[in-house]
């Protein structure tokens, strides 16, 4: 017995929703399974995992506050990924908006103006935007291969990270540690829900996520994108270049990850220090991939995502397991969904 | 009159019987919960810390029970977690990184009944406490056996990042190492990352190639102890100091001391104050004396005189009367940094961002 | 310089050097067939922790390296079903091996991390290791590095030699025609798949067996992306491969003793610890910069999936 794929005339519809159900399905199971294979119990490890961290408002605030960043770059990401661009440095993208922000922030830092934070978010898309522009400059240039390229950036932006909160942007009372000074109130986001942290970047996450699907399903521009993705050949006779697919990829993905970065500055960090962002940049590119690269499902997957990280939190503290958990479950996750995702264009025969 | 004092005994006795029958009957231990910046492991920071929170379980049985919960970033992350050991029923929580400070301040401030110990920062509140341990007095002591051990005369020293912690160190280290060998030098690397064991190896045998042979570290595996026994079949004069751990499992023959570091006894008194209602601030910076820092036992190829003279000094140490940092402290530009006949102050201790005379090495520009 | 101190170089940037040359020729193979793995990180990962934990029940590191490269063919095929079988999204499979892979072997590793090995003695060739000043840096290693260079001669003889190279770059190249030819592409992929899973726990084995030798949660810190990295750096040519990790090694090993010897650099220590990013920056410039070259050496189905009725 052999197993085959056999194509469906035209993808399935229903396939196509239920592909992201099955898969979130079989992830849940095989933790469960996992919970099992550890020696604790599948019912409590899936309560303390999935249920245990948004069982209040703070722990939903929470939920939506982690989702913001994986969002914003998520967005970004898709509308790269739809043209075949492969942006895989969103996370050195979203550090450097950080201190194109934060620099601003820094230098007005006795400011009472409200137009520190706008400017701060218009800077922190330029910064973005900046940082992708090099591999989408070396790439319709130089013709250098973008997943190397922004990967690179991503360890040369973490250093300059490193040199300017050890060096030049110190905190001056901050015991020489590698910090800058906290932001202030002009400068960070505002709180939407009082007595927890989620803020006015969530606000931006849904402003993008609005602005991506209009780009990706209404706009002309995003239409091409899309048909030079599927297709080279079919972009050119389109009359639409390929340099432009990549600077109009790279540069949104930058744009919203610098986005993302000033979003985490001026939210629930409040200042600059190494440790700005715990990898989003890496963890969005399963956000779009899962949300398969449309706004809605980002939304959800963003959430999901989310989720995956709180509880494996959760997890340590209940169940006394190794964070790394975490990341096993967003594996497979994204495992099952591409899996999965083959049951839209075919089907399933067995062959003898 | 009397019938109103009626009702107002009746009322407080209802109340002591309510507030009596919510507490469980041998009030139900306390928790504490405990937040790590990397896995507990098996040698390094974080599991130092978590053997300083099995010891306070272990000496305060049946009243508290302990939690923590490692890997967790520096940044944002840390204030839910630290929130979230709160909200699951801890009463007291230590951080135990840098990067906390900020998180821990923002939690403690939303729970002003509640207890939090930061280490390694600088912000304190009514309920905020924070700890330290005075490290470099172990510094200099490894430094003083490396003077005395050193054929080169040349030390390495492999160091994460330029912060006044690990700027002491190797300062402490080096006076250590020239108030009994005037001719000694350490050379330091930089691999700007607190763990990476390829890297940290690396640097270790550069520093040998380029004839040291006194190696030390400030950085979080073991792989310098492990480089150091491995080098040691080549260069029998060839050894290691550990930090955070004692590494002598990694290099029991290489490994001539160490610095290590000790806060269960910290814990347990910490714990126990708050538990009695008596605590009253914590700013703590524990050395010798505290017993929050030990040398590793020392390797028996040290000689009876040098072993004589590190248990004389560790003692002059925790009495106050030598200090590593005692004057003259001249950097290595020549500048006086502290006078002859005084001590190096806290406040210039915190503020450290040079090196002291005798560091072949030059600092990175910042 | 002392020619010991020119000698240390060289050897610690072969050293440094082997786990990325293992690990990328592997992928290279990988690609040559027309498939791109992004799940370096995530292999070399359980490489290293399934080397670890049978060196640490056996005492013997050969076992060690048969259990990594095992633990990489394992990977491989996980990815092998997902994009090949699945015809998955290439870059997200790779990407999802890398995350599960990371994430699996801290899980599997916890109880290892607290146990420790001897190190394993290096293997000096005969005769050779006595050459004054070269033979140290080329002839006193141990056991894998020497593999790391048979592995590229017997990988340049096989692309380009041998008759199953050349249909292995025809599958990359032109996989309908390969097809309508008779091959079977799919499971041509998938051997090239296993063998680059292979190669990768191998080039893992080494961290945690020899290199280190520990294990521990993150140990491999990036070098995956490296090795991938250096793929593209070499126009998928097998010594050029060897070139870009000697020269990576290389970068982080002089910046080191430059540091230790104690010359005054005016600039901030991150810009050094950038310099071999920025190295492999632009060298994949320089090279990609002549389109002919790249064109020529790249499989020109790289990362598309491939359905044998479509």
């Amino acid at each position: 017995m052999w197993l085959k794929f056999e194509q469906r005339p035209e993808p399935s519809r229903l396939m196509r929703y239920l592909s992201p159900l099955l898969a979130v399905g079989l992830m849940v199971a095989s933790g469960m399974l996992l919970f099992h294979l550890l020696g604790k119990s599948p019912v409590e490890g899936f309560k303390v995992f999935f249920l245990n961290p948004i069982q209040d408002k703070y722990g939903i605030a929470e939920l939506f506050l982690k989702a913001t960043p994986l969002i914003l770059c998520a967005v970004g990401l898709a509308v790269g990924f739809r043209g075949n661009i492969w942006n895989i440095g969103a996370e050195g993208q979203l550090l450097i908006g950080a201190l194109a922000g934060g620099g601003l922030a820094l230098h007005f830092h006795d400011t009472s103006s409200l137009l520190l934070l706008p400017a701060m978010i218009i800077a922190g898309a330029l910064g973005g935007m900046f940082w992708a522009a090099i591999p989408a400059w070396l790439k319709t240039r130089f013709n250098a291969n973008e997943i190397l390229t922004s990967l690179m950036l991503v360890y040369i932006a973490e250093l300059i990270v490193s040199w300017l909160v050890h060096g030049p942007w110190m905190d001056p009372d901050g015991f020489n540690f590698p910090q800058t000074r906290l932001f202030q109130a002009k400068a960070t986001m505002p709180i939407l829900v009082a007595g927890t942290r989620v803020n006015a970047g969530l606000l931006i996450a849904i402003g993008a996520l609005i602005a991506g699907w209009i780009f990706m399903n209404r706009s002309f521009m995003g239409y091409q994108m899309k048909v030079a993705g599927q297709a080279e050949n079919a972009g050119r006779y389109a009359g639409f270049s390929a340099r432009r697919t990549v600077w109009i990829g790279m540069l949104v993905g930058g744009a919203m990850a610098g986005i993302a970065g000033v979003a985490e500055i001026a939210g629930p960090v409040g200042q600059i220090t190494e440790h700005i962002s715990p990898g989003y940049g890496f963890a969005a590119m399963i956000v779009a991939f899962v949300g398969r690269l449309d706004p809605i499902g980002i939304f959800f997957s963003g959430l999901l995502m989310a989720l995956l990280y709180l509880g494996g939190e959760q997890a340590q503290q209940y169940l006394a397991l190794p964070y790394s958990i975490s990341k096993v479950f967003q594996g497979l996750l994204l495992f099952f969904l591409l899996c999965s995702d083959v049951f839209i264009t075919h089907r399933i025969r067995w062959k003898k | 009159m009397n019938s109103r004092k009626t009702v107002v005994t009746t009322l407080g006795g209802l109340i002591a019987a309510s507030v009596l029958a919510a507490a469980p009957p041998a009030a139900a231990p306390t928790q504490v919960g405990f937040v790590y910046v990397s896995p507990v492991g098996d040698a390094g920071w974080t599991y130092q810390h978590d053997i300083g929170r099995k010891e306070m379980e272990k000496a305060l049985a049946g009243q508290v029970t302990t939690k923590f919960v490692e890997n967790v970033p520096e940044g944002a992350d840390a204030e839910r977690v630290v929130r979230g050991l709160i909200t699951g029923g801890a009463k007291i929580v230590f951080t135990t990184s840098f990067g906390y400070m900020n998180p821990t301040e923002k939690v403690a401030k939303a729970f002003p009944d509640k207890f939090f110990f930061h280490a390694t920062g600088y912000k304190t509140g009514p309920n905020m406490g924070i700890y330290n341990a005075r490290f470099y007095e172990g510094r200099y002591l490894n430094g003083v056996i490396a003077g005395k051990m050193t054929k080169s005369n040349i030390a390495g020293y492999v160091a994460a990042f330029p912060i006044p912690e690990v700027m002491q160190g190797i300062n402490a280290f080096t006076q250590g190492m020239r108030s009994v060998n005037p001719k000694a030098e350490v050379r330091v690397i930089w691999v700007n990352s607190w763990f990476d064991p390829g890297k940290e190896r690396e640097a270790a045998l550069t520093l040998i190639s380029q004839g040291a042979d006194m190696i030390t570290h400030h950085t979080d595996s073991t792989a310098i102890v492990q480089a150091a026994e491995e080098k040691h079949k080549e260069n029998k004069n060839l050894y290691a100091f550990s930090y955070h751990s004692d590494m002598s499992k990694y290099g029991p023959t290489a490994q001539l001391s160490g610095t290590t570091h000790h806060w269960g006894a910290f814990y347990t008194k910490t714990v126990k104050e708050v538990l009695a209602g008596t605590w009253k601030g914590t700013n703590v910076w524990g050395g010798f004396k505290e017993g929050m820092i030990k040398l590793a036992p020392l390797n028996k190829a040290i000689p009876a005189d040098v072993k004589a003279l590190v248990e004389k000094e560790e003692k002059a140490i925790a009495a106050g009367k030598l200090h590593p940092f005692a004057g003259p402290v001249v950097a290595q530009d020549g500048k006086e940094k502290v006078a002859k006949g005084k001590n190096m102050t806290d406040a210039e201790l915190g503020a450290m961002d040079y090196y002291v005379q005798g560091v072949a090495s030059t600092l990175p520009k910042k | 310089m002392q020619p010991s101190l020119l000698s240390s170089i060289l050897f610690a940037t072969i050293v440094a050097g082997t786990p990325l040359i293992i690990t990328a020729v592997g992928e290279l193979v990988t690609e040559k067939s027309g498939v791109l793995n992004l799940g370096a990180e995530g292999i070399m990962s359980m490489g290293a922790v399934a080397a670890f934990a049978v060196t640490v029940h056996t005492g013997n590191p050969i076992l060690g390296i048969l259990a990594g490269m095992v633990a990489g063919m394992g990977m491989g095929l996980i990815f092998a079903v997902a994009a090949l079988t699945f015809m998955a999204n290439q870059v997200a499979s790779g990407l999802a091996l890398s995350i599960f892979g990371v994430g699996l072997s801290a899980f599997i590793g916890k109880p290892y991390e607290s146990q420790t090995l001897p190190s394993v003695a290096a293997w000096n060739v005969p005769g050779l290791h006595k050459i004054p000043l070269l033979g140290h840096a080329f002839f006193e290693h141990q056991g894998l590095v020497y593999f790391s260079w048979a592995l590229l001669g017997a990988v340049a003889w096989f692309l380009y030699r041998s008759r199953l190279g050349l249909v292995l770059r025809a599958v990359g190249e032109a996989p309908v025609a390969a097809h309508s030819v008779g091959y079977n592409v799919v499971r041509i992929r998938y051997v090239a798949v296993i063998f680059g899973g292979a190669m990768a726990g191998i080039g893992g084995a080494f961290l945690s067996v020899f290199y280190t030798p520990l294990w521990v949660e993150g140990m491999v810190a990036g070098r995956g992306w490296i090795a991938l990295a250096l793929v593209v750096f070499a126009t998928w040519r097998p010594a050029r491969v060897m070139v870009g990790a000697y020269l990576f090694g290389g970068c982080m090993i002089t910046q080191m003793f430059v540091q230790g010897s104690g010359i005054q650099l005016n600039i901030p220590s991150q810009f050094l610890s950038a310099l071999p990013y920025a190295a492999t920056i632009i060298v994949l410039v320089i090279i990609s910069h002549n389109k002919n070259t790249i064109r020529l050496n790249s499989p020109a189905s790289l990362g598309q999936p491939f359905s044998p009725e479509a």
